[in-house]
């Protein structure tokens, strides 16, 4: 260790103001503070911290994504072999699943970070560690089809114009992860809607080669919902075997990488809550209201096979766990106010089941609903401050 | 039966190296040299009534303020100044005076408190220097000797990590205290607010006379002056309230009684870096350096606090006290640390008030038989880089005020008056955020953000 340190001290006057590699700073000191706990001390104010800084939340929150992120690499193998009518075993399909997935990490993070280190490197910033999180969650909601290219650009665009320009970690207004699924959602609609992106039927790296067998579909569930003509249709899997509420819990169906499994997705749920990281009441208010309004749409709904789909199977099909656990607790653009988690997460639950069964366009709701409630979150604080405001202006009159 | 007042927010930081109740008191205790240094006082500008070579006494004046010329500060000992330094633009940063061997005091002519009116007090508190350890909220500066406070308050007990217990000082001083109490109650209508410990024996402070007495529980920062007044009687647009250091209404009383500047007052040495930790007897303005010289861990480079951990201002090893303060900390300044992927490791010597760390378990009773029970390694580093705020909800758990303290501070980054004074602003001093500054991920300033901006506010307002 110390070794180490000697090493990194003897480059440092390299990257300093007036050395060779100036130009490389951020890069430096980016590295340095990931390898070392930085020692600068407090200059004004409280003379001892907190151990918990935001290198140290961001880490917790990439651990909640792993068991997901493992899952996904897996189901991803599963659905290529069940597509091909292969049965291979565990350890195959979860090398499929991890090779196909793992060019989507690469780009996320390389288009990503290479963005962010440049950044900060021209504002003479440090690099800050928000796109680790980011950069995580990209590959776990796209579909494992989607080109590699358009993943690059889609990041490129969302770390840009939905992050840089607003002035980098903490200052986003839209979570950067959804904006770029946003931008592949809306810039390659005829691609990004079909059926055919949500199952890898390709063979990846020589492995897996295989033609889908007959009667193959890889239409999601919620795809099959939006679709149907009738009030409740038998929803099936990719073979057109008849699948429930167990298998969308387990997460055995097509979808984007990481939002199958519900279940995986909870053990992250169960870290960040633990850890006291993200935050339950935005987490709970997502579930009820999602269940609130499925329940409702349930009983008095139009007569459509989504306003019927019963409400459990609304929480466990699409990205409905994943984007209440992991995208609408993101803190700095959900709503910042206590009083006003419950609301902002009861409004993304309730808005996500809207969309789902009133809008024919997309079948998927919960993108757009924490996008949009990305908006209205400053809002939302703005009149829990009020009310704050409100009652202290009445102390006078007592 | 007093008032009682709870509280659950909050946070008690356990630091080793409490001081023994044992007060030290010899007069080489007292350093050669001592300094006033007009920074201290926040709400003032210096102008300077003595020159170098001059000769003073205890209670003399050494400078003055240049809105209120009758506001004194006074020398704490008699001698000859010794220097007068001054910085850009020739502010003075300090006046040191070389301290005779034998004191001689400025007589003052006073009478018993019960003969004089609140105007007579107030013009002799001025002259005898005494004023400046009168603040006022909002703004957390020198009271203003022009308004008359809704209220005093006076807190009677410290919640900061290792902080002196007054009680413990005060013994053999009540006489003194109740002359200062008689004295400052004749500035305003209601009578002073006394905060008292819930559930303490204390007898010498329950049995002052002439105050209305409130008992609070709750973690730090409910010890706060601040605290106890949002609780008791809230500061609105245009509200005055004064407080005073319990050891600062000793000055006063003394004054009283005897009719002579005596600053003399019992400091705690504390902290994790100090071999014998007890109390001393000093006096106001002077250096460090004869106490805390030969009683700390030499080893490693430390860092010296007047004050506590929390809000205390960083001095040299032969800096000089804060007139305020009556506690001294040391710990280890820690810049030679250097922990490899410490944000991945499990760093059970680390203490967090987030459940990112295992607190929860090294906490535990039953962990803490079995496994022994863990001394959290404190140092000075900001442990973290400093970025823009992005957790939420951290600041309101240590806060215990109906306050927003995220958006008042981000109010206050952005310099929006209107918005600070709405969101409770009048109401705040640097010290009461210092916990949510200690819990900050984002490791972000937020008693220097404070404090700048109640000084831009004052200056917009007045």
């Amino acid at each position: 260790m110390s070794a180490l340190k000697n090493f990194i001290d003897k480059q440092k006057p390299h990257f300093e103001k007036g050395g060779k590699l100036e130009k490389l700073h951020s890069i430096f000191d980016g590295l340095e503070t990931f390898l070392f706990v930085p020692n600068a001390t407090s200059k004004s104010g409280t003379h001892i911290h907190d151990a918990a800084d935001t290198k140290r939340t961001m880490v917790i929150v990439i651990l909640a994504l792993v068991p997901a992120l493992l899952f996904g690499m897996y189901n991803v193998g599963y659905q290529h072999f069940l597509a091909i009518g292969q049965s291979v075993g565990l350890w195959s399909e979860f090398i499929y699943g991890f090779l196909a997935v793992l060019p989507f990490i690469v780009v996320s993070y390389g288009v990503g970070l290479g963005i962010e280190f440049t950044v900060a490197q021209i504002k003479g910033h440090e690099i800050q560690e928000g796109f680790l999180v980011s950069g995580f969650l990209i590959p776990l909601i796209v579909p494992i089809d989607t080109p590699l290219w358009m993943v690059a650009v889609a990041t490129a665009f969302a770390v840009i114009f939905a992050k840089e320009v607003f002035g980098g970690t903490g200052m986003n207004i839209f979570n950067v992860a959804l904006v770029t699924r946003a931008f592949l959602f809306f810039a390659y609609p005829t691609f990004m809607s079909g059926d055919v992106v949500w199952v890898r039927t390709a063979q990846t790296f020589g492995l897996g080669a295989g033609t889908p067998v007959d009667g193959y579909s890889g239409a999601t569930v919620l795809g099959q919902v939006a679709t149907s003509e009738i009030s409740n249709p038998q929803i099936t899997n990719i073979l057109g075997n008849p699948i429930g509420f167990i298998d969308g819990f387990l997460g055995f169906i097509p979808g984007s990488i990481g939002e199958t499994s519900t279940l995986a997705i909870l053990i992250g749920a169960a870290v960040l809550l633990i850890t006291g990281v993200a935050s339950w009441k935005t987490m709970f208010s997502v579930f009820a209201g999602g269940a609130i309004l499925a329940l409702v749409f349930n009983m008095w709904g139009p007569n459509t096979a989504a306003a019927h789909f019963p409400w459990f199977n609304h929480l466990v099909f699409g990205g409905f766990a994943f984007g209440a656990v992991f995208m609408a607790t993101d803190p700095v653009t959900s709503a910042r106010t206590e009083t006003g988690k419950y609301i902002y997460g009861f409004l993304i639950g309730a808005m996500t089941i809207i969309i789902r069964v009133l809008n024919p366009g997309y079948p998927e709701g919960m993108m757009l609903a924490i996008l949009l409630m990305n908006i209205f979150a400053p809002l939302i604080d703005y009149y829990v401050v009020e009310a704050n405001i409100k009652r202290r202006l009445k102390r006078i009159v007592k | 039966m007093a008032n009682l007042i709870k509280t659950k927010r909050g946070l008690d930081i356990q630091l080793s190296g409490k001081a023994q109740e044992q007060i030290v008191s010899e007069n080489s205790l007292i350093s050669e040299v001592i300094a006033l240094i007009p920074d201290h006082y926040r709400g003032i500008i210096p102008k300077l009534m003595v020159k170098e070579g001059d000769k003073v006494k205890a209670g003399s004046p050494i400078f003055h303020d240049k809105t209120f010329l009758e506001m004194n500060f006074v020398s704490p000992v008699s001698g000859n100044i010794l220097a007068v330094t001054r910085g850009d633009r020739r502010k003075v940063l300090s006046i040191t005076i070389q301290r005779e061997a034998i004191t001689s005091y400025q007589k003052f002519d006073v009478k018993p408190v019960s003969s004089l009116s609140g105007e007579q007090i107030k013009a002799q508190l001025l002259t005898s220097g005494l004023w400046s350890f009168i603040k006022q909220r909002p703004y957390d500066v020198i009271a203003n000797p022009t308004h008359t406070p809704k209220a005093i308050y006076i807190s009677t007990f410290d919640t900061a990590p290792l902080a002196p217990d007054y009680e413990f000082i005060l013994k053999g001083q009540t006489a003194d205290f109740q002359a200062g109490i008689d004295a400052i109650q004749k500035l305003t209508f209601r009578k002073v607010q006394l905060g008292i410990k819930a559930g303490t024996a204390s007898t010498d402070f329950r049995a002052t006379k002439n105050v209305e007495i409130t008992e609070y529980d709750g973690k730090h920062p409910i010890g706060n002056v601040g605290i106890q007044i949002h609780h008791t009687n809230p500061i609105n647009k245009g509200d005055v309230v004064w407080t005073i250091n319990v050891q600062d209404v000793l000055f006063i009383g003394r004054f009283f009684n005897k009719g002579i500047v005596d600053l003399t007052k019992t400091i705690a040495l504390t902290g994790p870096e100090v071999t014998n930790p007890r109390y001393f007897k000093t006096l106001v303005g002077s250096n460090i350096e004869p106490f805390v010289k030969s009683n700390i861990n030499s080893t490693k480079t430390l860092r010296f606090i007047s004050g506590n951990v929390l809000s205390g201002l960083q001095i040299s090893a032969n800096g000089f006290l804060d007139p305020f303060s009556s506690q001294i900390t040391v710990i280890a300044e820690g810049s030679e640390t250097h922990e490899l992927f410490g944000w991945a490791m499990p760093r059970f010597n680390k203490f967090s008030t987030t459940r990112m760390y295992f607190n929860g378990i090294t906490n535990n009773k039953l962990i803490q038989k079995l496994f022994g029970k863990i001394n959290y390694e404190y140092d000075a580093r900001l442990l973290g880089g400093v970025r823009a705020i992005v957790m939420s909800g951290e600041y309101d758990k240590v806060l215990p005020m109906d306050i927003l303290p995220e958006f008042l501070i981000k109010a206050m980054i952005a310099g929006n008056i209107d918005k600070m004074e709405a969101l409770g602003a009048y109401e705040i001093a640097p010290e009461d955020v210092a916990l949510c500054e200690f819990v900050c991920t984002s490791k972000l300033p937020l008693q220097l953000i404070v404090r700048k901006a109640l000084d831009n506010m004052k200056k917009e307002m007045e």
